[in-house]
């Protein structure tokens, strides 16, 4: 028996590797959405670049769409929005963009700056449609239906392998939904 | 072309890192003296190579060069230079370039001023070294490139999160890494010593230098990055048992498990395997603690890079170095010797006494990160452990720790007697009680508890400066004497008690400021005036001003007790326009016995601000004990290194055997 006993570290270490293993794939940050399987709540934002429309929900409706919440002041955005170009380039699908507590004109610089991935992009100065859709920080991402049901939330950076394992089928799935 | 220099040198780091782990432990397996060698010189030089990469990065930032991926997300040109300077560790890639630095840093001293260590252990402690290297140099070049260019390149930087432009930032994260990176080096010793196979603790001596600047490093950065979240969040919080601070306590606690064990081993050839173990599951826990909260595994405020796929990466080199480090102990610990039997009522007693209880405390602490992320795996719930948890299981534990603290360093060796003992103890429990009995008579009905806090604390400080006395004889020989054995005693003789009493000065601190502590919130307008604390507090102005990147808005509260005036403080809140977001700097008057704060909020619709009040009675001597113990660390370090360099200047006798020592077992030095 004493001969086993210097090996017990190595097991309670390798539930705990197990544990983190899982903790890994979970994903804590998948807080309980408020808004995951139910209709995108009514709301129409004014425009962010000048000459241009806004949005409003009527926009969502009759196709599949990501609905993308960012800001200017906001640093993973700049680390998310070449993916964004990247999808918006290839057709992949529509993405509107919610600029979230920001004024229009540095969300307009920013995009000009950086380009605009965006179909359309409202500006959600005071944070309202945020605050119906359960936005806890820049960037979240709502997959909306032909609908206009929201059917998955992003929270954090799309990157190219969340579009791949993620979005990408779930957004073709959607697509092929009556 | 600085980008691609540091990128450059990170590249040959890795390779030299990659013949570092590879070559000497080939060159200590065949005797071969050449390669042994070969290790000092290539772990200075892999330290060379990762100087050069981060002054590459560094210089970025201090250009404001936007081309680079991280400088355009983490920097901006209006930053003052201190916090672009800083700025480089206060994102994820160049926090990882930090930890590297820090690694090499620690092997390179190692190689450096290691000579007297026998050429076969420290061939072998600098592989595994190298190999840690390998393994975090990897992960930064593959998935956290801190060189990444970016195309077309911005002319304005995103700038750095404004909680992290504080002169708190450009300090603490540095010592934390140099503490939990440091540990590395007791990794590296305790593997070293399993494959070696030697039953003598000679390793754990050479070791110990290492282990206590690691220890020492990681209390001032736990201390330091206390004082930041208490001057900057503006809650008037020191600790928060957030999983980031957990992170950072709970390789403190194996540290000093460490510290402690290494002393028992180190003299009396004693509990060498728990050493060895303690050794290795210390820097796992610095692995876990840095990486983990950084993983998306458990989510926290602090965690500033959270990408499922470095995670996976991360957990690989947790399971590897930790997995691989608890087999290679499994198969190999039995080589390791046995040791001198010892009485329960002991100096070794007591130290085993200090590791079950560090340990247990570390078990509350782990229990309490993780069990959240066990309950989501298990159930999908999400619950937060709090203060409350902590209360009741840290809090007892540690009190018979710190109970038990005092008795150890005035026991002697292998056995003593329990009535000499009691005696001996009688004045630093004559201290206790009698705090406890006046803090109990004058507390004003908040219980006993506190009380018997502070008496704790009395109880620890009287103790602790009782090893003076005991050492020195004071009062049995003339005082003169006394003197010139206080001026001979050993350094780390101080170490112990300056890091003995730093403890119960903290832990006065922490019964004060967290029993007495009175607080408002007031909505005031300028002119009103509030009574606080026995004070009365007027908000005279409320004016705008303007920083190098930021605007102001200061108040004036101006405090005064009995009509006199007291003082005047002015909390500040800071508007960064390049992140849309506001800090507060709150304001302290700060004495031997309280803090005085004072945090400036919203203002409300009325026109009046929010004005957050503190009163923490003995809250200095939080951070004041924190030093403490630093200071204890540092003299115990040089007590150490000092022998260290002796050894280095005799005559070397390079015992170069891998049979088992059988003479050195049980002869204490």
């Amino acid at each position: 028996m004493k001969r086993y006993l210097p090996l017990i570290p190595v097991v309670l270490f390798a539930v705990f590797a197990a544990a983190m293993y899982f903790g890994l794939k979970n994903d804590p940050r998948a807080l309980p959405s408020v808004v995951v399987n139910k209709p995108m709540p009514e709301f129409s934002l004014a425009p962010v670049l000048p000459g241009q429309p806004g949005l409003a929900k009527a926009d969502l409706v009759g196709r599949v769409s990501l609905v993308n919440v960012f800001g200017s002041w906001c640093g993973v955005c700049v680390e998310e929005h070449p993916t964004l170009l990247d999808l918006s380039a290839r057709k992949a699908v529509a993405i509107y963009g919610v600029d979230w507590k920001d004024t229009p004109a540095e969300g307009a610089a920013w995009l000009n700056q950086r380009g605009n991935p965006f179909t359309r992009v409202g500006s959600d100065q005071a944070g309202r449609l945020a605050l119906d859709l359960g936005v806890s920080g820049a960037p979240e991402t709502f997959v909306v239906d032909k609908h206009g049901q929201v059917r998955f939330k992003q929270v954090g950076a799309i990157t190219p392998d969340v579009w791949r394992d993620t979005l990408g089928p779930l957004v073709a799935k959607l697509e092929g939904e009556p | 072309m600085t980008a691609e220099i540091g990128r450059f040198a990170l590249m040959l780091a890795l390779m030299i890192s990659a013949a570092q782990a590879i070559l000497p432990m080939l060159g200590a397996h065949r005797r071969d003296a050449r390669l042994m060698v070969f290790a000092d010189s290539a772990a200075v030089a892999q330290f060379a190579f990762i100087a050069l990469a981060f002054a590459c990065l560094v210089r970025s930032f201090l250009a404001s060069d936007f081309s680079l991926e991280v400088v355009a997300a983490n920097s901006h040109t209006a930053k003052p230079f201190i916090y672009k300077f800083s700025g480089t560790w206060g994102n994820h890639e160049g926090s990882m370039m930090l930890w590297v630095l820090i690694l090499s840093l620690f092997g390179a001293t190692v190689g450096v001023f290691g000579r007297a260590i026998p050429l076969t252990l420290r061939a072998r402690v600098l592989s595994i070294q190298g190999l840690t290297g390998l393994g975090f140099l990897a992960f930064i070049i593959a998935t956290s490139d801190p060189f990444a260019r970016l195309f077309p390149a911005p002319p304005q930087g995103a700038g750095l999160n404004p909680l992290l432009q504080d002169p708190g930032l450009a300090s603490h994260p540095p010592f934390l890494y140099l503490g939990y990176v440091g540990f590395s080096t007791a990794f590296s010793f305790a593997i070293a010593a399993l494959i070696e196979g030697r039953s003598d603790a000679l390793w754990v001596r050479y070791a110990r230098p290492w282990i206590l600047a690691a220890w020492t490093c990681l209390t001032i950065g736990i201390t330091l990055g206390s004082l930041w979240a208490y001057c900057v969040l503006g809650w008037g919080g020191w600790w928060f048992w957030d999983p980031v601070e957990n992170a950072s306590l709970m390789p403190w606690l194996f540290g000093t498990a460490l510290v402690h064990c290494a002393l028992i081993a180190e003299r009396r050839q004693t509990l060498v395997k728990w050493t060895a173990l303690l050794g290795i599951l210390t820097f796992s826990m610095s692995l876990i603690g840095t990486f983990v909260v950084r993983s998306g595994v458990l989510t926290s405020v602090h965690a500033f890079a959270v990408d499922p796929g470095r995670g996976s990466f991360i957990l690989a080199l947790i399971v590897g170095f930790t997995g691989g480090g608890l087999i290679l102990f499994g198969l190999r610990s039995h080589r390791l010797g046995e040791g001198a039997p010892f009485a329960l009522l002991s100096r070794e007693g007591s130290l085993v006494f200090n590791n079950f209880m560090l340990i247990t405390l570390l078990a509350t602490v782990f229990l309490g990160t993780f069990y959240p992320l066990a309950i989501d795996l298990l159930t999908h719930d999400k619950i937060s452990v709090g203060p409350a948890y902590y209360n009741v299981t840290f809090m007892p534990l540690a009190a018979l720790l710190m109970l038990g603290m005092v008795a150890g360093p005035l026991l002697k060796w292998r056995e003593d007697s329990g009535r000499e003992v009691l005696r001996r103890i009688t004045p630093a429990a004559a201290a206790g009680g009698a705090v406890f009995i006046v803090v109990l008579a004058f507390n004003l009905g908040k219980g006993p508890w506190p009380a018997a806090g502070l008496g704790l604390a009395a109880w620890l400080i009287a103790g602790s400066l009782q090893i003076v006395t005991r050492r020195t004889r004071f009062r049995q020989v003339p005082l003169e004497q006394s003197l010139r054995m206080a001026l001979a005693m050993p350094k780390s003789t101080y170490g112990v008690v300056a890091a003995h009493l730093g403890l119960g000065v903290l832990m006065a601190g922490v019964i004060g400021a967290s029993t007495w502590k009175q607080e408002a919130t007031f909505a005031m307008a300028p002119g009103e005036a509030k009574a606080f604390a026995g004070r009365q507090v007027r908000l005279l102005t409320v004016e705008p001003g303007r920083g190098p990147n930021f605007e102001i808005e200061r108040a004036v509260l101006e405090f005064s007790r009995d009509g006199r005036p007291e003082t005047v403080l002015s909390p500040e809140r800071r508007f960064y326009p390049e992140r849309q977001s506001t800090t507060t700097k709150a304001a302290i008057r700060t004495g031997a016995l309280g803090n005085l704060y004072a945090a400036l909020g919203d203002q409300g619709d009325d026109g009046r601000f929010t004005v957050r009040l503190y009163d923490h009675p003995l809250a200095p001597w939080i951070w004041f004990g924190g030093a403490l113990m630093a200071i204890g660390g540092v003299l115990a370090f040089s007590g150490e290194w000092s022998l260290l360099a002796i050894r280095r200047r005799a005559p070397r006798v390079a015992p170069v055997t891998n049979a088992p020592a059988a003479a050195s077992q049980g002869a204490a030095p």
